[in-house]
């Protein structure tokens, strides 16, 4: 049996997504900045697409530009933003919990010369909106924060931080990294005051290497690339039709099976705490069974037993989690996350990831659990002596 | 005129009625080890071995030549007709072209031998006469005998040759002429260089490694393989035998003192290693163990390890410095291999103060708790075999 639960990592492409690339593959393949009727084609279908985006996301398709991954969507916002408006400000914000991807572009920033603070986060991964507030300045120009941590899967109350910071000053930028929010979480850009969103493919069951950036109309942001100016100016190199096109198809699919991903996802997660909490004895749980964490991202914790070892004992039976760890008892490979929420070093060095998809089972969860619960018993006896 | 791979070896020439045996292993290594650059000759004459080069990339096969074992240098020389004149023409080319490529060169020497003794000029004249007349003929550019920047050697054989650079190869002696022996090959930095230096002296190499699945990863399995593969440029084809140590490890964690965790572990690899060494033609054991290194490294410990096993112990390692190891490593190309984080071996039983004086007959009483051979059976029984080979 194998039970993948490794779905903040990377999800399961649909069937429909590789049905939607194949068909760009095979047969779609012109080039859409060509001005021959193949290419036409093709440039109509991205149209296409982009509106489906915009639409899951409550924006103008104008106002969405694709991405070779959530990562350069992050690069992109951040530098792109920073670049634009250095001359009104010097000052960034953002969180101890953000992925590498926002926060070492901050580190690159302030080697560059910008002065950034990093926010504190309490123990179960929430920023103060109180800390936020105090930490903004005059020369404050952009904010960022992610919308769920994909460690701990708290989300961050943005609606109200997006509020506080515009209320502060209305030019300071507010960027949201939500790609392990979209398709979990509903988000509509019309009642939130951000400026940048951005979004992965392979977080919803979409292809590998393409990502998609929504940038509020009048934002300046300078390219990270010079080329050809396609996606209006902002992301040269002709577009991944392929990747667009598997994109397209699993932002359609998510946005209209939205509602009832989002109870399945929750009863998952709530069915997982509570076998976690009856059946292993000794288990920690970080996670909460409330609608401020993710419903897709559970974080528990074996003590006394490393998480790579779990890991790779479950694995032997075709269950696929992530570790809180990475690897050798020494202190620099501890997550930066899990650090930053002040948890113990042998809930650290002993925790490990489980995140769910709608298409996981009740069924999967009893297996993982029971595996989890065998070898926390077998190998706690051999190690603990 | 032709381009030809001059190969000269040192210590098999020595190896009187052997010789032969030992010059016919080594053209078939260098055979080996290039024969999928294309269509090359490669043959033996007057205690030297040849490669005929075409329109081959030169640097390719001279890049794969140098690694082979027995080798103590190699030239790319032009090889033409015995004459004077043409000599002369040859060795002014030559030096033409290396300072066209340097321009840093300004002193030069020649360097002659004269193996076939009925040439009319000694090797010192034809030293002096090639060097007065590449003199004559060049700019910016003058003789030092003692510190050249360039040597320029003529030859005088059946053929003449000339030829500028002298590639240093690793010396030791042709693969295949010494045996078998079987490497305990760790992910980490000493025992690939311990079965490099073995398999130098002509010894072949088969590698077995230990692991704890699932208490160590498959990358750090992925790691072992590499390194493998690192070790096969130079040793050849080999099979590396992979055994998970895991249920001995449980086993000696239940019923022996912690202390004694790893000592125990290393005689039991090595019983392994030795029994799968007799089923595999091997005759030694080969492992990258270095005086006191490590807690398992002190010599009371290396008796006790050593007792286990009859089959003779290579320990190349034995009395070097761990800096010298590493220079080694990354001399052969292991070392950026080795040193990826990956634990292959399980550090959740490593006892908090691990023995370092033990006792034989103490460990020995420790392991009376265990049923060695059904384990050592047993995790036999479970190997995994992998051909290591460059390709792939």
């Amino acid at each position: 049996m194998e039970v993948y639960l490794d779905n903040a990592a990377t999800t399961k492409p649909r069937k429909e997504v590789i049905e939607n690339m194949l068909k760009a593959l095979e047969n779609q393949y012109a080039n859409p900045s060509s001005l021959h009727k193949k290419g036409v084609e093709v440039e109509k279908e991205i149209k296409k697409i982009r509106k489906t985006v915009a639409k899951a996301l409550g924006c103008n398709d104008k106002e969405i530009i694709f991405t070779s991954s959530g990562t350069e969507a992050n690069n992109l916002a951040i530098k792109g933003i920073a670049d634009a408006y250095k001359r009104s400000g010097n000052h960034i914000i953002t969180s101890k919990i953000e992925h590498k991807s926002v926060l070492n572009t901050f580190t690159e920033l302030e080697e560059k010369g910008f002065e950034v603070t990093y926010l504190d986060v309490d123990s179960k991964g929430f920023i103060s909106i109180d800390e936020l507030k105090k930490s903004i300045k005059d020369n404050t120009i952009l904010v960022s924060i992610m919308h769920v941590n994909n460690e701990v899967g708290s989300i961050q109350p943005i609606k109200e931080m997006s509020k506080v910071i515009k209320n502060i000053n209305s030019k300071i930028l507010f960027h949201v990294d939500g790609i392990q929010s979209f398709g979990k979480i509903k988000i509509n850009l019309k009642d939130i005051q951000i400026d940048s969103f951005s979004i992965s493919g392979h977080k919803i069951h979409g292809p590998k290497g393409i990502g998609a950036l929504y940038i509020k109309k009048g934002t300046k942001i300078n390219p990270l690339l010079s080329g050809g100016s396609q996606e209006m100016g902002i992301r040269s190199g002709t577009e991944n039709v392929p990747g667009i096109y598997g994109l397209g198809e699993a932002v359609r699919l998510s946005t209209e099976e939205i509602d009832n991903n989002i109870e399945n996802l929750k009863k998952l997660r709530d069915y997982f705490i509570d076998s976690f909490e009856n059946e292993v004895e000794g288990g920690h749980i970080t996670s909460e069974k409330s609608d401020v964490f993710a419903p897709h991202i559970i974080n528990v914790a074996f003590p006394g037993v490393r998480s790579e070892i779990m890991l790779h004992s479950l694995e032997q039976d075709g269950i696929y989690v992530s570790s809180g760890s990475a690897c050798s008892s020494k202190r620099k490979g501890f997550s930066h996350v899990l650090e930053a929420i002040n948890m113990k070093d042998d809930l650290i060095d002993s925790s490990l990831r489980f995140s769910l998809s709608y298409i996981n089972t009740k069924d999967e969860i009893d297996y993982a659990i029971e595996k989890a619960k065998e070898y926390y018993i077998s190998l706690k006896r051999i190690i603990k002596r | 005129m032709e381009n030809v791979v001059v190969i000269r070896y040192g210590e098999i020439a020595l190896k009187g009625l052997n010789k032969r045996y030992f010059e016919d292993k080594l053209v078939s290594q260098i055979h080996n080890a290039i024969s999928d650059l294309g269509k090359l000759r490669v043959y033996k004459a007057h205690s030297r071995i040849y490669v005929d080069i075409d329109n081959h990339n030169v640097n390719d096969i001279t890049e794969r030549v140098k690694k082979v074992f027995g080798i103590v240098s190699l030239s790319v020389a032009k090889r033409f007709e015995v004459d004077m004149d043409k000599i002369r023409e040859v060795a002014l080319q030559e030096l033409k072209d290396r300072m066209e490529e340097n321009s840093n060169i300004k002193t030069f020497k020649v360097e002659s031998k004269r193996a076939d003794k009925r040439f009319p000029l000694k090797s010192l004249e034809i030293s002096r006469d090639v060097g007065g007349y590449l003199l004559e003929n060049t700019d910016n550019i003058s003789v030092d005998v003692h510190n050249p920047d360039i040597v320029i050697n003529v030859e005088v054989r059946d053929k003449a040759f000339v030829f500028s650079n002298k590639i240093k190869g690793f010396g030791g002696l042709p693969l295949g002429t010494n045996g078998k022996a079987l490497l305990l090959l760790s992910g980490g930095i000493d025992s690939p260089v311990a079965g490099w230096l073995v398999g130098k002296r002509g010894v072949e190499i088969e590698a077995i490694h230990f692991h704890s699945y699932p208490f160590t990863s498959d990358r750090a399995k992925e790691k072992v393989l590499d390194l493998a593969k690192i070790l096969s440029i130079y040793c050849g084809k080999f099979k590396l035998y992979s055994i998970n140590l895991l249920p001995i490890q449980k086993e000696i964690n239940e019923k022996c003192p912690e202390q004694e965790m790893t000592i125990l572990s290393r005689r039991f690899m090595m019983q392994i290693a030795e029994k799968v060494g007799v089923e595999n033609n091997c005759d030694a054991l080969i492992t990258g163990e270095s005086i006191g290194q490590v807690a398992s490294q002190t010599v009371k410990s290396l008796y006790v390890t050593n007792a286990s096993v009859d089959m003779p112990v290579f320990r190349p390692l034995i009395a070097m410095d761990k800096v010298d190891i590493m220079a080694l490593a990354e001399k052969i190309g292991t070392y950026e291999t080795s040193i990826l984080p990956f634990e292959d071996c399980c550090t959740v039983f490593l006892p908090k103060h691990p023995v370092t004086q033990p006792k034989l007959d103490r460990i020995m009483k420790s392991e009376d708790a265990l049923d060695v051979e059904r384990l050592i059976d047993e995790a036999i029984e479970n190997m995994e075999v992998e051909k290591i080979t460059l390709e792939d």
